[in-house]
């Protein structure tokens, strides 16, 4: 066993073992491991499959940047694919699976097909698209077995996810040593701070690296500076990531609770979205290490350098027995001493740098092999793990045995948030590093995010900036001095990065993007195919885009396509760096808003009366309204027919209570409402009303309703239940905006009124037993009275085409009135009827509707409507409506009715002969009520010219058509007979 | 998110603010229809300050002219309509 556990050391909790699996294998952890940390010290270094070449892969880091080591790990709805291994905290029963292989991850056929296919080139998908089609049908079968790395869950997420706010004066990102410091800088000056961490303890590199800090060792510092955080009420949240930088800085971050797939063991969420404005950010996010370019360098066994040491002093685990380390500076040296003082053999240290005479090198090169201008070319190695490294020196090319390769090549800073936040980056030559330059919003970057090295340095950075943090806020009080630092190697170690491939190395074997399997020859094919914006050779070559989005190893690509340039890289740029920083699970976006949470269900105040009738409900906006009430053995088409049938015949009701009402008073009421409504209306005497309809701006319908002068300065308006927020918003604007400065006020009164329709040429009579002195009003007129007890106002409207009377009262004393109705009605042989009886009796009666006749696209003119228009043009669309192209109305879709013997599909496009061009369509289609037949309305190329005209409805989606005659949109008693008593 | 400092509510988040239009996509009610036309149609969208139309939505319902920066999002003054 080349990797193994450690007897002590470590910040893992031996006393607490942890039971979990993957693939199905038990295997025993700590508490405190991540999955990676105890897969290694269970010997295990093979964790999946590459996405394109189903290349071996391992674990290369031991933070939230890891590429490779993605695992699927949970069960049902809970199963969470593409985790990573080294950001996973282990939990008992966890139950972890390897991806991308098939049957098994030693023995996997991918592979063996990946070096067939050797290689898919960059730009694959495209040329693939581009080529013939017949070709298409060939890859897709390829294409679609190999798409996607991890499979999604099949099972609903059965876990909860949390919102919060927070509010602060300043916000720290990161709680290494920098985060730390500005956190106990800004709270020392009295300042409301927050601090986030996104591994499960506070600490960063103190953890991994020893150093005495106020005379302390860092274990102790971190437990005392936490101790003080706390006593100044300053919030910590770990396993916290601050995943996106919005404007006016409102920093978003993701809470986990629970680990990915673990079941909560308590009532709460799995997880906490968090949206923390702040006066201040300090963005104190570390920095990314970055691996070398060279040959096989994502076989497992390769390691980043600080990953290695981490998983030693961190997790007490040895990730190797011989190891070779790859350095460009001096920061990886302290790897090589950390491993040998376990007992691992470090056969060389390979130094890209001609030569150092810092105190580390040379006291290196006092224990082991050090090579400078040296260079890996390649390893050799599999799934199995590492064998052999291969480097070369002064045109010397030489071989180590070893199990472990600990490479960098530099470092990053993490300049995401920053960047988010609008902040520019700029290029550091020393480092070889893009870093935080210009803040955009109150933003400010510390410690090693800021492009500093050395733990002193970063320390003081970090107490320097939150104490300013806390000063820009207002907190005057100076923090006091930093922490003091000593440290076995003092001073900055990172240096020099080393960006270029090996001269005579392959590029077709140097990776530069681990998990979307990139190499440098697809950057070069990219750029000979005349990609040249680091724009499109991400796109082009996928470079950056896998679930790590680059965090490691985009720089390297980036540097080649300069080199390819022959220009610098801050001239060829880096790709932008958009939210969320790492993965964010999509429940957690929704937070509650899922199932019945999604939209609200509004209720009508007779919900309860229809709900005992057990009605066929139909969604209308966010109401719930019955489509129709089947009585015993009737489907929805039968009850129908019954219910308008009744409503011919008799008398039915009908709830009206979620149509738009609007009351508008004062002596400029009607202005308003001519500015609103495209009728007249100030013309209306005290108890009439007429029917009305409104425009939206470019002149198109945009609603209708009726409008009734109730007082002499008080009108009440309705409109469809639909469009009634957007009238509602409508009359607002053109009250607050349009026509500032009128005496009117506007209630909306939808959900304060509720009414009842009854309808039929026996409502009347209904009427008249419900109030027996009342002085039934004539059609278009209303009138006050009280019904079982309770006070009612009357409109005499009709949408039906029958006499009818709108009932309407203040909506708690709405059910009498019901009650009442239905056991008179039931004396008339009445009934109650739905939303659809409605429809076949509007349909009758031609009366258009919103979002069928009144589609955003008909103009008054098409529908008929334009004889009612106020002469006056003072309303809302007026302007627009005089358009030349609305003037001359050649080839507008107009409103006709349609007339057939057998059903006419609703929808359906209207043609001369089937098939055909669509010259119009079908937008409602029905019965009749008491006849036999079909009609339907529809709207028609130069409609109003073409009645008589032999047309087809049809469908060919649905191979549904019917022959139809086109005739004027009125079915029913065009004459209003039966509005008279 | 930006925060908006409403003038009768004081700063409040995006949130509870909906963004109505530019305010020279505002159309008079006495418009001409070649004005109707240029401002339905052809709008500006600058890169820069803008005045724009703002509706204090979950609050109190003003209606707001805001002085903002397209680019920046800096917003540099929020009055209401009625006070021009």
């Amino acid at each position: 066993m080349t990797r193994q556990r450690r007897p002590t050391g470590g910040l893992i909790d031996r006393t607490r073992p942890v039971g979990f699996t993957f693939d199905g294998v038990p295997y025993e952890g700590f508490a405190g491991d991540t999955l990676a940390s105890a897969l290694l010290a269970n010997g295990v270094g093979l964790l999946g499959r590459s996405f394109k070449y189903h290349r071996p892969r391992g674990i290369l880091a031991a933070g939230v940047e890891e590429p490779s080591a993605l695992v699927g790990v949970g069960q049902g709805g809970r199963f969470e694919p593409n985790t990573r291994a080294t950001d996973l905290f282990l939990y008992d029963g966890l139950q972890a699976h390897s991806q991308n292989r098939w049957p098994s991850l030693s023995l996997d056929v991918g592979a063996v097909l990946g070096a067939v296919a050797r290689f898919l080139p960059a730009g694959f998908y495209y040329k693939a698209f581009l080529g013939k089609p017949d070709l298409w049908k060939i890859y897709e079968h390829f294409i679609r077995k190999a798409a996607g790395l991890g499979r999604p869950p099949v099972a609903p997420d059965p876990d909860s996810y949390d919102h919060r706010a927070a509010f602060c004066d300043v916000l720290v990102v990161g709680a290494g040593p920098a985060g730390l410091a500005a956190a106990l800088a800004a709270s020392a000056s009295g300042a409301r701070v927050i601090l986030l961490e996104q591994d499960a303890v506070v600490g960063g590199g103190l953890l991994r690296d020893p150093a005495r800090l106020d005379g302390a060792t860092g274990d102790s510092w971190i437990s005392a500076a936490l101790a003080t955080l706390t006593a100044r009420g300053v919030r910590v949240l770990v396993r916290c990531t601050a995943v996106g930088y919005w404007d006016h800085d409102l920093v978003t971050a993701a809470e986990r609770v629970t680990e990915p797939g673990q079941t909560p063991d308590h009532d709460g969420p799995a997880q906490r979205f968090w949206r923390i404005r702040a006066e201040r950010v300090v963005l104190a996010t570390g920095a990314i290490e970055r691996p070398l370019p060279f040959e096989h360098n994502d076989r497992p066994g390769v390691m980043l350098a600080q990953a290695a040491r981490t998983y030693v002093a961190r997790f007490g685990v040895v990730p190797g027995s011989r190891a070779v380390i790859a350095t460009s500076h001096d920061d990886a040296y302290r790897t090589a001493f950390a491993l040998a003082d376990t007992g691992v053999q470090v056969q060389a240290i390979l130094d890209t740098r001609p030569a150092s005479d810092r105190p580390i090198v040379t006291e290196a090169k006092a224990r082991f092999q050090v090579m400078f201008g040296a260079r890996v070319l390649r390893v050799a190695g599999g799934a199995a793990g590492l064998r052999r490294v291969t480097a070369q020196t002064g045109g010397q090319v030489l071989t180590f045995d070893g199990d472990l390769l600990a490479v960098s090549g530099g470092f990053s800073p993490v300049s995401h948030l920053h960047m988010q936040a609008g902040g520019g980056l700029v290029w550091n030559e020393t480092t070889a590093a893009f870093q935080a330059g210009d803040a955009r919003q109150n933003q400010s970057s510390a410690g090693s995010a800021a492009g500093l090295d050395g733990l002193s340095e970063v320390l003081c950075d970090g107490w320097a900036k939150g104490g300013a943090a806390a000063r820009a806020v207002g907190f005057k009080r100076a923090p006091g001095p930093a922490p003091q630092v000593v440290e076995p190697w003092p001073g900055p170690g990172h240096g020099v990065s080393a960006l270029e491939a090996p001269i005579g190395a392959d590029p077709k074997r140097i990776f530069v993007d681990f998990q979307n399997d990139v190499t440098l020859a697809d950057i070069d094919l990219a750029w000979r195919e005349g990609y040249r914006s680091v724009e499109h050779v991400k796109r082009y070559t996928t470079l950056g885009m896998a679930t790590d989005q680059g965090k490691t190893s985009n720089m390297i690509g980036l540097a080649r396509l300069a080199a390819n340039e022959g220009r610098p890289v801050p001239e060829v740029g880096l790709t932008t760096f958009r939210p969320p920083y790492t993965p964010v699970t999509l429940g957690l976006l929704a937070g509650h808003r899922k199932g019945f949470q999604v939209t609200p269900l509004r209720r009508q105040a007779l919900y309860a009366a229809h709900q005992a009738a057990s009605p066929i409900w139909q969604p209308s906006g966010y109401w719930m309204r019955p489509r129709a009430y089947p009585r015993a053995g009737e489907d929805l088409h039968a009850a129908t027919l019954r219910e308008a049938r009744t409503v011919r015949s008799a008398v039915g009701w009908v709830d009206v209570s979620t149509l738009g009402k609007f009351e508008v008073v004062g002596p400029d009421a009607a202005v308003l409402l001519e500015r609103v409504c495209a009728t007249t209306v100030g013309k209306l005497s005290v108890g009439r009303g007429r029917y009305t309809f409104m425009l939206r701006e470019d002149g198109m319908v945009m609603d209708d309703g009726t409008v009734w002068r109730i007082a002499d300065d008080r009108y009440l308006l309705t409109s469809s239940t639909g469009g009634a927020e957007r009238m509602a918003h409508h009359i607002d604007y053109v009250r607050h905006v349009l026509a500032p400065g009128l005496k009117a006020a506007v209630a909306n009164v939808q959900e304060h009124w509720a009414g009842i329709a009854v309808a039929g040429p026996r409502a009347r009579d209904l009427i008249a037993r419900l109030a027996p002195d009342f002085d039934i009003p004539p059609h278009m007129s209303a009138a006050r009275t009280v019904m079982a007890g309770v006070p009612v106002q009357v409109l005499a409207a009709s949408y039906s085409g029958e006499r009818a009377f709108e009932i309407y009262v203040q909506s708690p004393n709405v059910d009498p009135i019901w009650t009442a109705i239905s056991a008179i009605g039931a004396t008339l042989d009445g009934c109650p009827y739905g939303l659809e009886a409605l429809e076949i009796l509007r349909i009758e009666k031609g009366h258009v509707v919103v979002g069928g006749e009144i589609d955003g696209r008909t103009t008054p003119h098409d529908l008929g409507l334009q004889r009612m228009m106020n002469p006056a043009r003072s309303f809302v669309g007026a302007a627009a409506l005089q358009r030349p192209a609305l003037q001359a109305p050649q080839g507008r879709q107009q409103l006709v009715g349609l007339e057939s013997g057998e059903a006419i599909p609703e929808g359906a496009m209207l043609v001369t002969h089937a098939p055909g061009a669509a010259e119009g369509h079908v937008t409602a289609g029905g019965i009749r009520a008491l006849e036999a037949g079909a009609v339907a309305l529809g709207l028609l190329r130069d409609g109003h010219t073409r009645l008589g005209e032999d047309l087809v409805a049809w469908s060919p989606t649905r191979r549904l058509s019917a022959r139809v005659k086109v005739v004027p949109p009125m079915f029913y008693d065009a004459e209003g007979v039966r509005y008279r008593d | 998110m930006l925060r908006i400092d409403c003038p009768y509510c004081g700063r409040r988040a995006q949130a509870e603010f909906a963004f109505e239009r530019a305010l020279d996509a505002v159309l008079p009610l006495d418009a001409t229809p070649e004005a109707a036309v240029q401002t339905l149609y052809a709008r500006t969208n600058p890169k820069g300050w803008t005045w724009e139309l703002w509706r204090h939505t979950a609050g109190c319902g003003a209606w707001l002219r805001l002085h903002r920066h397209s680019v920046s999002h800096e917003i540099a003054a929020v009055h209401t309509v009625a006070d021009t």
